[in-house]
């Protein structure tokens, strides 16, 4: 697959995709930013961020390091509390309700709004133990019940037909891309509203890389998925929209075929032609 | 030319690799020196050595014989024998041979060990009659067995007296096995539920409540109990009777002939007739003696069982104190303590804390632990046992306390580093999935950092397991009467005082009646040490080893 992403941006009809008629406009809003900053001590990180996350769609962040995606992928189920010095200013709605208000129960937040991290991070513990964690923090213990969880779980996650008949064995003998799928089955098992996907495959080889993506494929008609990735075919060849971040302000956000072929910000066409970033 | 070579020769590295080899080498060699010695110097005492007979002449007295081992011999200069008045002949070479004989037969000579000069000693010989004795008292007698007696009459004589001997022995075994299980089973079972008798009259006493029906139930038991000991009274005293029944009448070198009774007779042998490999069943025998006996005579004789188990169930006992606190205390610095100044000077505190000299620690359980905290203690549960003490008294419980504050520092700070150590992406993988701080170190983090812990641990215990200088003070004596677990309830006796190796070590060196005797005990009993020691530590390292398997860090 020999793209010449660098002088031309990206061919997305050679990407295999079917051209969409989407309108954002025209999406159920799963999550709301109305302009939200963000500050690490006296470092503003996000400056005025105001965007809506479409319901069961896929949305890519892209931008260059440092520009702020991972950061506002993590306000959104407040990972960033347990940065030191870390300040929001602002609020995020998620179903209409401001998760950044007083007496916002954060760990419930979590278990409806899952994370899959950059490097797999399976718990040492077995496969099972892994995918019904989640579960077990439920306070949902009855064997049957767990059971389903986790076949149904790695089945989502295009696992259980490889790890079927290991499933007590330790999680830390799978391979890399294994294990990002079963950290996506752990997360999917407790049944969250939205998916953050925080460079989910920067860890990958191609081949793994591609399980994930169609995975993230299969994904979307159950879950509202937000992606942040560097690899801008990969946004180009999962996303429906593309929000494109500079120095931590949201840039251009559209649907995915207009802002890869016919973006309407200067800043978004160099960077997807290569020009920075 | 030259010195280019050797500049090149110092940035090649070789000088420094060889200073490390050479530091390492020497660590290595000192440490397997330390333990041979103290392995050689202690497992030879177990050894049949043979007995040597001899006339002895010291000039101008008249001859004896003497018999007894070699212990020692050693070159001294003549005219330091003849500054001390010995009638040493002025003539002749520098030095002179002086030996150390163990001569035994203490209540005979007055004392077990007795120097002799090589030149005076003549006509030795290895006569295969002559037989050691070990007994419960006046240790090893040395001489000849003259013949056997049954309640005064003489069963056996000449040479069929030794076989009648031994096997008159191991009656005489079997019996003292009986009264000691009779003294210590069934007569300490009655004596503790005669003392719980009484602490519970008292305690009605206190509570007035001790009315006419309490207290005929309560006589009621205590005639229960004092019928069951009138029954083993009579036990004990007919086998005491059956234990006497024997005596041999042995004849010393000097040609006295006295009478033994059997009942002080642990075994008899005779090394000059034993083969290599009789030598060889006798040495492990005694070496498990050693290992599995109650010490005799003022602990110079016999085993040290008790102090092995005193030593082993203070440090669990330990373990046990010192896990929690330790975790808990690290938990808290290192996962909710805001990090700053305060946490800095606590971390540092704690690390301080690791240097106080160990008898300050002594000190301080002495005062606040047994004073003060068992004193309440006393004074709240036990006021029916007053004025005796039930744990304002040094004991086991209170010397596991104070080595726990002792070793907390190890723990804290092992946890602390094993804490630190968990990667951010693993507790965030856990928060994510919606578990709380709490719920992630219970499922996540702590069981990661649980090899760490066992390092911390590892470290406690070895450091634990070697303390003698505060133990002396909260609770280890140089001899317990029984042991702090047993089948009496409340079968674990944290009240109980206990007997520790390294406070045996000490007392059987340097407070012992018979310190030549003694000697090769101090080295037998630090090797026991050692080896104690590493076998708590390996048994730690073993389940950190399977710790760390299960929860191996993410390696990528």
């Amino acid at each position: 697959m020999q793209h010449e992403t660098h002088s031309h941006g990206i061919d997305i009809a050679a990407l295999g995709r079917d051209k969409q008629n989407l309108r954002l406009a025209e999406e159920t809003v799963a999550i709301e930013v109305p302009g939200l900053n963000l500050f690490y001590g006296d470092k503003q990180a996000l400056h005025g961020v105001s965007m809506n996350i479409p319901k069961q769609r896929v949305t890519a962040f892209i931008g260059p390091s440092g520009c702020g995606k991972s950061t506002l992928l993590r306000c959104f189920n407040r990972m960033n509390d347990l940065v030191d010095g870390c300040r929001v200013d602002g609020e995020i709605n998620l179903d209409g309700r401001n998760i950044y208000r007083k007496g916002e129960d954060v760990a419930e937040l979590r278990r409806r709004v899952g994370m899959v991290f950059q490097k797999p991070n399976p718990f040492p513990k077995s496969i099972y133990e892994n995918v019904v964690y989640g579960l077990r923090i439920q306070g949902i213990n009855k064997k049957r019940v767990l059971d389903e969880a986790v076949e149904w779980a790695l089945k989502g996650a295009a696992l259980w037909d490889e790890v079927k008949d290991r499933l007590h064995e330790s999680a830390l003998g799978l391979s890399g891309g294994q294990q990002q799928r079963l950290v996506i089955a752990r997360t999917i098992a407790v049944e969250p509203e939205v998916l953050l996907l925080d460079e989910p495959c920067s860890a990958l080889d191609p081949i793994s890389t591609l399980k994930v993506e169609e995975l993230i494929y299969e994904l979307k008609s159950k879950y509202t998925i937000v992606i942040v990735t560097h690899n801008m075919q990969q946004a180009a060849r999962v996303s429906d929209y593309t929000a494109f971040m500079y120095m931590g302000k949201l840039i251009e956000f559209g649907d995915t075929d207009t802002l890869f072929t016919n973006p309407a910000k200067k800043q978004t066409e160099d960077y997807i032609t290569g020009r920075y970033g | 030319m030259k010195k280019d070579s050797l500049k090149t020769w110092f940035k090649s590295g070789s000088p420094w690799v060889w200073l490390n080899g050479g530091a390492v080498s020497i660590a290595i060699i000192m440490t397997l020196g330390l333990l041979a010695l103290i392995a050689v110097r202690g497992l030879g005492h177990f050894w049949p050595a043979n007995i040597i007979e001899g006339t002895y002449q010291i000039p101008g007295e008249p001859a004896k014989t003497l018999a007894g081992e070699v212990v020692q011999a050693e070159e001294v200069p003549r005219a330091r024998l003849a500054a001390t008045g010995l009638p040493v002949n002025v003539e002749g070479g520098e030095f002179m041979t002086r030996e150390l004989l163990k001569v035994g037969n203490r209540e005979i000579f007055g004392a077990d060990f007795s120097w002799v000069i090589g030149e005076w000693l003549s006509d030795v010989r290895r006569p295969a009659e002559l037989m050691a004795i070990e007994r419960r008292e006046w240790g090893n007698f040395y001489g000849y067995l003259v013949n056997v007696k049954e309640s005064g009459q003489v069963v056996a004589e000449g040479e069929g007296a030794w076989d009648e001997f031994q096997k008159r022995i191991e009656r005489v075994d079997l019996l003292h096995t009986q009264i000691e299980r009779l003294e210590k089973k069934d007569i300490g079972r009655i004596n503790a539920g005669l003392e719980r008798l009484r602490l519970k009259t008292r305690k009605l006493e206190l509570q007035g409540r001790l009315d006419a029906v309490a207290q005929a139930e309560l006589d009621a038991e205590r005639a229960e109990l004092d019928a069951e000991y009138k029954v083993l009274e009579s036990q004990l005293s007919d086998l005491h009777q059956q234990f006497q029944r024997d005596s041999v009448t042995v004849k010393v070198s000097d040609g006295r002939e006295i009478e033994l009774n059997m009942g002080k007779v642990v075994r008899a042998f005779r090394p000059n007739a034993m083969s290599m490999l009789q030598k060889f069943g006798f040495y492990f025998g005694k070496l498990w003696e050693f290992v599995s006996d109650d010490p005799r005579e003022a602990n110079t004789e016999g085993g040290i069982f008790p102090a092995i188990f005193g030593t082993v169930m203070m440090v669990l006992l330990m373990a046990v104190l010192v896990t929690p606190f330790g975790v808990i205390a690290a938990v808290y610095l290192r996962e909710y303590a805001r990090q700053g100044p305060l946490t800095r000077v606590i971390r540092i505190a704690v690390n301080n804390l690791a240097g106080v000299p160990s008898i300050v620690y002594g000190v301080f359980g002495l005062g606040f632990f047994v004073y003060v905290l068992g004193g309440s203690l006393d004074r709240l549960f036990f006021p029916e046992a007053a004025p005796a003490p039930t744990f304002g008294t040094p004991g086991l419980m209170w010397a596991s306390l104070t080595l726990a504050i002792l070793t907390l520092p190890v723990v804290i700070v092992a946890t602390e580093e094993g804490l630190a150590r968990i990667p951010r992406a693993v507790r965030e993988g856990s928060l994510a999935l919606g578990a709380t701080k709490i719920e992630t170190l219970w499922n996540v983090v702590i069981p990661m950092a649980s090899p760490a812990m066992m390092t911390g641990l590892i470290l406690a215990v070895a450091r634990a397991a070697g303390e003698v200088a505060p133990l002396m003070l909260v609770g280890v004596v140089k001899l317990a009467p029984s042991l702090p677990l047993d089948g009496n309830y409340p079968y674990l006796h944290l009240d109980q005082k206990i007997m520790h190796l390294g406070f045996h070590i000490y007392d059987v060196g340097f407070q012992s009646p018979n310190v030549e005797a003694a000697r090769p005990l101090v080295y037998a009993t630090a090797l026991l040490l050692v080896v104690v020691i590493a076998l708590l530590n390996f048994s730690a390292v073993y389940m950190r080893n399977h710790l760390r398997e299960k929860y191996k860090a993410l390696d990528h």
